[in-house]
C-alpha cells in the first residue's frame, strides 16, 4: 500500500493585519490620553475608599501644600472669562495673547499683581522666577476668594451650572492651613466641597 | 505584497541567469508583541490614575446667626483628631466621660461598637462629631471621613472646628496630641 503523503504546512502567520490592528490601537490610546500637566506644587494627596470621579468641567481646584494655596479652573472657556473679570475688578488690561496664553496655564499661584509679568514666561522661566508664593488669602488682601468669585460668575455665566469646588490637599498639611482656606468658601456661602483623593487599593 | 528584486548583478552570459529570490517577509511577532504591552500600558494608566473625589458638607455658617443644634448626649460619638496621628473619642457629653486615645487603625472598631450600642439602646442611629484640631493633618481628616463611610454612618457628621471646648483641649494637652 502507497503511503499517504502528509503536506507540512508552515507554521507562521501573516502578523501583518495584527500588527496594523495594534499599532493603530496604540496610536489611539497615546493621542487620547491627555498629557498631565507638571504640577508647580507637588503634593500627596491621601488615598480614601470612595470612587466618585471628579467631574472634568465646571470644576476648580485649590491646590494646597506647604502653607501655600494654588488655583485652577479646568477648561479654557472659563479662564478667559475668569482672567477678564479679574482684570476689571484689578484695573489691569490684559491682552487678547495674554488672554490666550493664560487658557493654557494649568495651576498657578502668582499675586494678580504679577500675573501680567508670569503669564509671558515659558515653562521653566516660571519655575526659577520664583513669583510662585501661592495666591494671597490673608484677611486684607483676599486675592483667593476673588478668584473663586469670578470664576464661579464665569462658570454660571457660560455654562449655566453651578461651579464645584473641590481641595487637592497635601497629606501632611496641617489642618488649621486647610481650615483657613475652607472659612474662605464657607465665607461665600460654598457649604459643600469635594476633597480630591486617590483610589485606594483593597 | 511588495517583494523586492534582490538579484545581484548577474553575469552578462547570454543565457538567462536565475536569480535567487529570498524572500522579503519579516517576523512581525515581536512587533505585535510589543505594540500591545503599549496598548496594555497605556490603556491602564489612562483609566486608573484618575482620582477621585470625597463630598463633604460642612454645616452653613451664618455670621448673624448663632443659634446652635443641640444634640442628644446618649446618641452623640465626638472624635478629635490630635496630632501623631492620633484620635479621641468619646461618647456623650464632654468631661463627663473619660475620651479614649486610640491611632487610625483600632478607630474602626469603636466606631462599629458605639454604633451598634446606640442602635440596641434607643433605636437610633450614631451622630458623629468630628473635631479636628490644630496638630491634626489633613491626611488625618480625610481618614476619619473615610472611616466614617466605611463603616457605614449615613447621616452627615458634624464637622466642627471652631468649638473645641477647654476640658477637650486641657485632656488633650495632657496626653500630648494637641
Amino acid at each position: 500500500m502507497a503511503r499517504a503523503k502528509v503536506a507540512r504546512k508552515s507554521t507562521s502567520i501573516d502578523m501583518t493585519a495584527m500588527c496594523d490592528v495594534s499599532f493603530l490601537l496604540l496610536t489611539y490610546f497615546i493621542l487620547s490620553a491627555t498629557a498631565k500637566q507638571p504640577d508647580p506644587l507637588a503634593v500627596t494627596i491621601p488615598s480614601s475608599t470612595y470612587k466618585i470621579k471628579v467631574p472634568e468641567k465646571d470644576i476648580a481646584i485649590l491646590t494646597i501644600g506647604t502653607g501655600k494655596v494654588f488655583f485652577e479652573t479646568l477648561g479654557q472657556d472659563i479662564k478667559i472669562n475668569t482672567l477678564e473679570k479679574i482684570g476689571e475688578q484689578y484695573k489691569i488690561e490684559f491682552t487678547p495673547e495674554e488672554k490666550k496664553r493664560f487658557s493654557v496655564i494649568g495651576s498657578f499661584g502668582v499675586p494678580v499683581q504679577s500675573l501680567k509679568q508670569f503669564i509671558m514666561m515659558d515653562g521653566d522661566q516660571r519655575k526659577k522666577s520664583g513669583l510662585e508664593q501661592g495666591i494671597p488669602s490673608d484677611s486684607t488682601n483676599n486675592q483667593l476668594a476673588d478668584w473663586i468669585l469670578q470664576s464661579r460668575k464665569a462658570v454660571a455665566e457660560l455654562h449655566s451650572e453651578g461651579m464645584r469646588v473641590s481641595i487637592k490637599g497635601d497629606a501632611a498639611e496641617e489642618y488649621p492651613v486647610v481650615k483657613k482656606i475652607v472659612d474662605i468658601l464657607q465665607k461665600q456661602k460654598i457649604n459643600k466641597f469635594s476633597l480630591i483623593t486617590t483610589a485606594e487599593g483593597s | 505584497m511588495a517583494e523586492l528584486d534582490t538579484s545581484g548583478g548577474g553575469g552578462k552570459k547570454g543565457g538567462k541567469v536565475r536569480s535567487k529570490k529570498s524572500s522579503t517577509k519579516v517576523d512581525l511577532t515581536a512587533m505585535v508583541d510589543l505594540a500591545f504591552l503599549l496598548i496594555t500600558f497605556f490603556m491602564l494608566t489612562t483609566t486608573l490614575s484618575k482620582p477621585t473625589a470625597m463630598d463633604i458638607a460642612k454645616p452653613d455658617k451664618d455670621e448673624k446667626n448663632e443659634t446652635r443644634l443641640e444634640l442628644r448626649a446618649s446618641q452623640t460619638m465626638t472624635i478629635l483628631l490630635g496630632k501623631n496621628n492620633k484620635v479621641a473619642w468619646y461618647m456623650g457629653e464632654a468631661g463627663k466621660s473619660a475620651p479614649e486615645i486610640q491611632n487610625f487603625s483600632q478607630i474602626r472598631k469603636s466606631i462599629l461598637d458605639n454604633k451598634q450600642k446606640v442602635q440596641a439602646a434607643s433605636g437610633k442611629s450614631i451622630v458623629m462629631v468630628i473635631k479636628p484640631t490644630s496638630g491634626a493633618t489633613y491626611k488625618n481628616f480625610v481618614d476619619i471621613m473615610d472611616e466614617l463611610a466605611i463603616t457605614g454612618i449615613k447621616s452627615a457628621p458634624a464637622i466642627d472646628d471652631e468649638n473645641i471646648t477647654d476640658a477637650e483641649k486641657a485632656f488633650m494637652k495632657q496626653e500630648g496630641i494637641l
